[in-house]
């Protein structure tokens, strides 16, 4: 059975502090208006009262991150010829990523599935992953953009973590749900808690029953293919949106990347940075041909990805998680849930027309 | 001991042995990987890819269009239509180049044994389709009649120019140019691709088309494949995208459920009319 500790609200602080010692500590703090998942600095502090604007996504796959670097070497004498060294950069270090919540953890899974798969390993991804120790907490409550009841998650999830922290009066009952979180509850800032064990799963049972029935985006990979050939409908889907591509950087599920070089003089690094399919730059090619030329084709793709293609390459489950950032970020206030649910009606009716 | 998996992102560097000016919009890079251990294991297929870097500017997709019987060199044949094919198009022999290679899926090669074979290749596309040409002039037994229907916009936008006039001689394939304009020299056709391909009127029978070009004259093509009695699962054809990562991740490839830099590049017609219409 699993470690249960204790932590008082006032013990956080020290212990990521402790933990800071040994690990690079990515957690919740206040920058301006935002939360964002950040270095813990003792004198910043956190913030856990709400869903941080930002993922914790930075943690496995940065914005931006080297993948090698190369340096280039020129012969002075005839026949001048030109070597360039290739340097691999990858990423040391453990990390613990505090105050995760369910459905970031969640979301790193559906990572997992794409950059750590059967076919492919992506040396820098695995690397952090490895290495990294996932701390959630719980949610007290879904706030108003929260939709994760309807993809397959819960307030209270603890799919993808390694340590889950349910909120009670003056702290938090911490319960290790692999190795690598129960070499975290070792630490002397716990408080030993066997008994609490029952209370927090009453808690959270609670927190559960708060949760609305509403109709469920699962399962709906089959009837999203049915629209793809009505341009129409992702034409009036993606009418406001403006290719910002925010709901994309704050999305903890997308994980699309871009590959350049920078050089500076004979050497450089080939980085990779989040990207934003939403952009008509994105599958933009060399000839000036763009297989995806409007922004119903994009918008197609997005929710495709989401709620079409990954489910069927990845055993039914959705590429999102129903944090709502994209919602409550949205500049043009679009709402994905909105699209889906019409995606929905909208296939359903098809089908009826098929079967009449 | 296990060894840890090689580094997907990780290019072989390699060096430019010979560049082939093909035409002026076109040039042919013949390079062999610096370790010598890397060339000697360096396997692929016809039809696959590689990612060829300029360290300092990035990478672009390039079909490997040296076929697989023929291991001294691997070429790559690259049209200067961008910032990278533009700063390859100033690389000379003995420059140092990045390979990523091979990537993607091939021609189906194996099952098209014994079946009569038309290539129609436009402009560049003519570079994945020629792999696989000389892959079963290679293997001539193999295949039944091979009949190739080659077109560029000009007489001098045809590329391997050495190599038609060799495949014009053969009489073990049948092989037919086009030009949108031509010139008062030009003793081939003119008119455009899937026009002359009508005028060829190839048996469906126990044939397989494999064709590769502009998007627009992919599509016309296959009107035309269709006219003439092919099925969808007798069309075969190779796609260009924008690629970043080759292995699947990066996502600006797919086209629905199927990313070209690994399901593909190799499509049937019959597999692509399966996923969104994203050519």
């Amino acid at each position: 059975m699993s470690t249960v500790r204790f932590l008082k609200a006032r013990d956080i602080a020290p212990w990521l502090e402790e933990l800071s010692r040994d690990f690079t500590v990515l957690a919740p703090a206040q920058h301006g208006s935002s939360i964002v998942f950040r270095e813990f600095d003792p004198a910043r502090g956190i913030e856990l009262s709400q869903l941080s604007t930002t993922p914790a996504k930075r943690a496995l796959l940065p914005p931006c991150e080297t993948l090698f670097e190369y340096e280039t070497t020129k012969t002075l004498e005839p026949p001048y010829k030109t070597s360039i060294e290739l340097k691999p950069t990858l990423p040391e270090g453990k990390s613990v990523v505090f105050g995760a919540r369910p459905c970031d953890a969640r979301a790193m899974q559906i990572f997992d599935r794409v950059y750590n798969g059967d076919q492919v390993k992506d040396p820098y991804y695995t690397a952090r992953r490895d290495n990294a120790t996932i701390v959630t907490l719980a949610c007290s409550e879904q706030e108003e953009a929260c939709f994760c009841d309807r993809v397959g998650g819960s307030p209270v999830d603890a799919t993808g973590s390694d340590i889950l922290l349910t909120p009670l009066k003056a702290g938090y009952v911490a319960e290790a749900l692999t190795p690598k979180g129960e070499k975290l509850l070792k630490s002397t800032s716990f408080m030993k808690a066997e008994g609490l064990r029952q209370e927090a799963l009453n808690s959270r049972n609670r927190i559960l029953e708060q949760v609305p029935e509403r109709s469920s985006f699962l399962d709906m990979e089959r009837n999203l293919l049915s629209l793809f050939g009505d341009l129409g409908f992702w034409d009036k889907t993606a009418e406001a949106c403006l290719s910002c591509g925010a709901c994309t950087y704050l999305c903890p599920t997308c994980y699309c990347f871009n590959i350049t070089d920078e050089t500076r003089g004979e050497s450089g690094r080939r980085i990779r940075t989040w990207d934003n399919c939403m952009s008509s730059q994105f599958t933009l090619e060399g000839s000036g041909h763009n297989p995806r030329p409007s922004k119903a084709h994009r918008m197609r793709n997005r929710i495709g990805h989401k709620f079409s293609y990954y489910p069927q390459l990845h055993d039914k489950t959705l590429a999102c998680v129903g944090c709502g950032r994209c919602v409550s970020n949205c500049p043009v206030s679009f709402d994905i849930r909105n699209a889906v649910a019409c995606a929905i009606q909208q296939a359903g009716a098809i089908q009826e027309q098929a079967h009449d | 001991m296990t060894s840890n998996p090689p580094n997907v992102y990780l290019p072989d560097m390699a060096t430019i042995v010979e560049v082939v000016q093909e035409t002026p919009a076109i040039k042919t890079f013949r390079v062999v990987l610096n370790s010598e251990e890397r060339m000697q294991a360096f396997n692929f297929e016809p039809g696959q890819v590689g990612q060829l870097s300029v360290l300092g500017v990035g990478e672009s997709t390039f079909v490997i269009n040296s076929p697989p019987t023929r291991k001294d060199y691997l070429q790559f044949s690259v049209m200067k239509v961008g910032e990278l094919t533009s700063r390859l198009h100033r690389l000379k022999a003995g420059d140092q180049i990045g390979v990523r290679a091979p990537l993607g899926n091939a021609f189906p090669y194996e099952s098209m044994k014994g079946k009569n074979i038309v290539f129609i290749g436009g402009g560049i596309g003519m570079a994945p389709l020629r792999t696989l040409l000389l892959f079963m002039l290679d293997n001539r037994a193999d295949y039944g009649d091979i009949t190739l229907l080659y077109g560029a916009r000009s007489p001098r936008d045809m590329a391997y120019g050495y190599e038609v006039e060799e495949w014009l001689q053969r009489k073990d394939m049948r092989t037919v140019l086009t030009v949108d304009n031509g010139t008062p020299e030009w003793k081939h056709k003119v008119g455009l691709i899937p026009n002359i391909l009508r005028e060829i009127n190839p048996s469906p029978e126990n044939t397989v088309a494999v064709t590769c070009g502009p998007p627009i004259m992919i599509k016309f093509t296959v009107q035309a494949l269709q006219e003439l009695g092919f099925d969808d699962e007798q069309v075969v054809t190779t796609l260009e995208k924008r690629m970043k990562c080759g292995v699947g991740i990066c996502g600006r490839c797919n086209m629905g459920t199927s990313y070209v830099c690994k399901d593909g590049p190799v499509y049937t017609l019959a597999q692509l009319k399966q996923l969104p219409n994203e050519m």
